[in-house]
């Protein structure tokens, strides 16, 4: 509705200026240019190689093999175990970011002394190097020279398996350094959203004596949820290619607790017989399915703002 | 109303309550919140503080068993990391620190470690590159990210749910598998191994999140400002300038600095799309693993190094980062 109105009256002024419709194409069309010469090709070429029997690494020509690869891949069951493990990393890893980055944010709205020095220090993990990152932290998890089983066990490591050769704590070990690396993402995303939130809301809850408990389940949030949001679809995305910190850090192992259908999708394309047509396949159906949780969200995004 | 601006909002939550009674509680609950959040922010900081330290540790010292937090520091870490360096025979080793006194100070160092400096490392020209390649995406991104967003927030632009999937769904794809498609079209066009190609790939990648991000910030200023200026007089180019950039400083910043984390780290498109001219350190910094067990110093050193042209940005943006959305004119 405002945009109509906005644009009738541009019109009605007879000024030397862009009109609002090719404004729109000038803002537009460099992002959509620019994405499609360096995607489209690329994005097509892999679907065409998902239903090839193509090495990257061999000389032959791709042969056409129709869906083998997706029906290979479908009733393997090991691929069910690595999807259920992304599965569940992503879960957990993405549903504690959001608990750690939000309460951060509360905490930090409000202006204490140094709080702005404070919000940058916490920032500092998100900026290192996810490669080296996942290497650091295999020294840091190390069982005797490591200082993770020190602090948490307040100086006896022996109390505590060594985390990343433990089958049942290995995930969560990963999902740590996950947290810890991006929770303060979610939180700089929520900061903004309640700086947002006008003051005089909150006024007026008070001046209606809502307990602190309703404030934040009647503003706060539903004024935080459209940034949170975002934050959350893209920790989500990221889950399912979650790659560069876990590879260095256990490559999988032990056994295949951590094993992620990204580290798989790495090991079918790069490792042993380079299968780059069964590796296209694989990312296609990560690509669906990430498709399908992105659009679960999008639509509650789109509730959310629609209120 | 304007008399309250200005103060915090825990007081004035409960601005009908006497005003010592309220300054004073809300002075206890603002200790606990500090107090808090300097705990979790010490906490968060024990891995960081580990590789700062790691960093300046000998190469025993880095794996001692138990963990050692005080020890002497030394900046091996440093020189195994700038400069490329040859492993000392017996003999050499023992002439060399006969006349120890004549050597530099640097190479003193590789000496204590039983080694020869015999060149500057790699490393220094991965960081130009990295420099070059980061910027010239972060900007670009930035840029184009913020005129489409704002395309998006305020004009009605036709199928704009599906336009906005398709800019999200660049980001879906693993980077492993666009990886070889990428390969191959950049040997077609001559950009591999380039800055310009690795601008632009970064560029695309970023711009998702960029578009995503600074649309969610403008969908949050009010119209009626540029409503307001346009009746003013303003053309909708000078609103946008006026009005919505400042508002969206915020943004903004944040935009600037998840798009320069990003490009600046990016391990995968750099490992398999860059050989020399345009390599960054991500790629290199863990190859430091191989020959004769792992560098934890040099990795360590390496990354702390990285680290701080990323945290000075982000220092320099704190300012507009932290500020919040302030929108003077709907809180009368």
């Amino acid at each position: 509705m405002a945009t109509t109105q906005a644009i009738s009256g541009g019109q009605s002024r007879r000024r030397r200026q862009l009109s609002d419709a090719a404004l729109l194409r000038l803002f537009i069309f460099p992002t959509l240019i620019l994405i499609i010469l360096m995607n489209i090709f690329p994005l097509f070429y892999s679907l065409y190689l998902s239903f090839t029997d193509y090495s990257a690494i061999t000389r032959q020509a791709p042969n056409w093999v129709g869906f083998k690869n997706y029906s290979d891949l479908l009733s393997d069951k090991q691929m069910w175990i690595y999807f259920a493990n992304s599965g569940r990393y992503a879960l957990l890893s993405v549903g504690l970011q959001t608990l750690v980055g939000f309460g951060l944010a509360l905490l930090l709205n409000e202006k204490f002394k140094g709080s702005g020095f404070l919000t940058t220090l916490i920032l500092v993990p998100m900026m290192l190097s996810p490669a080296v990152v996942g290497l650091f932290w295999k020294l840091i998890y190390h069982p005797s020279s490591g200082i993770f089983n020190y602090i948490v066990t307040f100086g006896h490591p022996t109390a505590i398996p060594d985390i990343l050769a433990s089958p049942k704590l290995a995930l969560w070990g990963i999902i740590i350094v996950d947290v810890w690396m991006w929770s303060p993402f979610v939180m700089l995303l929520c900061l903004s959203g309640l700086g947002a939130i006008p003051d005089y809301i909150y006024e007026a809850a008070a001046i209606d004596r809502a307990s602190w408990w309703r404030q934040f389940w009647r503003i706060t949030l539903p004024q935080v949820a459209p940034l949170l949001m975002i934050a959350v679809l893209f920790r989500t995305i990221e889950a399912f290619k979650a790659f560069d910190v876990v590879m260095p850090m256990t490559a999988g192992g032990p056994g295949e607790a951590t094993e992620l259908i990204a580290l798989n999708l790495y090991r079918q394309a790069f490792g042993g017989q380079w299968r780059t047509g069964r590796a296209s396949a694989l990312a296609y159906i990560i690509l669906i399915i990430v498709i399908g949780i992105s659009n679960v969200y999008i639509r509650f995004l789109n509730k959310i703002r629609g209120d | 109303m304007t008399a309250l601006e200005g103060t915090s909002r825990q007081r004035s939550i409960t601005y009908a309550a006497p005003v010592h009674k309220v300054s004073r509680r809300a002075r206890v609950i603002l200790a606990i919140r500090a107090f808090l959040t300097v705990i979790v922010a010490l906490i968060m900081l024990i891995p960081v503080f580990w590789m700062a330290t790691t960093a300046f540790k000998s190469r025993a010292d880095a794996v001692a068993v138990p963990p050692k937090v005080f020890f002497k520091p030394t900046l091996e870490g440093f020189v195994n990391l700038l400069a490329e360096r040859s492993v000392l025979a017996q003999a050499r080793r023992q002439e060399m620190q006969a006349r120890r006194d004549e050597l530099s100070w640097i190479q003193r160092i590789a000496l204590d470690a039983g080694t020869e400096i015999i060149g500057v490392s790699q490393y220094v020209g991965r960081l130009r590159n990295s420099v070059i390649i980061a910027g010239g995406s972060t900007v670009l991104a930035v840029l184009l990210g913020l005129l489409s967003a704002y395309a998006f927030s305020r004009f009605n632009v036709p199928g704009s749910g599906d336009l906005l999937f398709f800019i999200l769904s660049q980001r879906m794809l693993p980077a492993v598998v666009v990886t070889i498609p990428i390969f191959l079209m950049y040997r077609r066009l001559g950009l591999h191994d380039t800055h310009i190609g690795m601008i632009l790939l970064y560029t695309v990648f970023n711009l998702s999140l960029s578009v995503w991000l600074l649309k969610g910030f403008i969908d949050e200023i009010p119209r009626q400002y540029e409503e307001a200026a346009l009746v003013d007089g303003y053309t909708r180019l000078q609103a946008f300038r006026k009005v919505v950039l400042p508002n969206a400083l915020t943004g903004i910043a944040a935009t600037t600095v998840f798009c320069l984390i990003f490009a600046w780290n990016e391990y995968a498109f750099a490992l398999m799309l860059t050989s020399d001219r345009a390599r960054t350190p991500p790629p290199s910094i863990p190859a430091k693993l191989g020959r004769g067990g792992i560098e934890w110093a040099a990795i360590a050193a390496g990354s702390l190094g990285f680290l701080i042209p990323v945290v000075i940005v982000t220092f320099a943006l704190r300012r507009y980062l932290l500020r919040g959305v302030t929108f003077g004119a709907i809180r009368q």
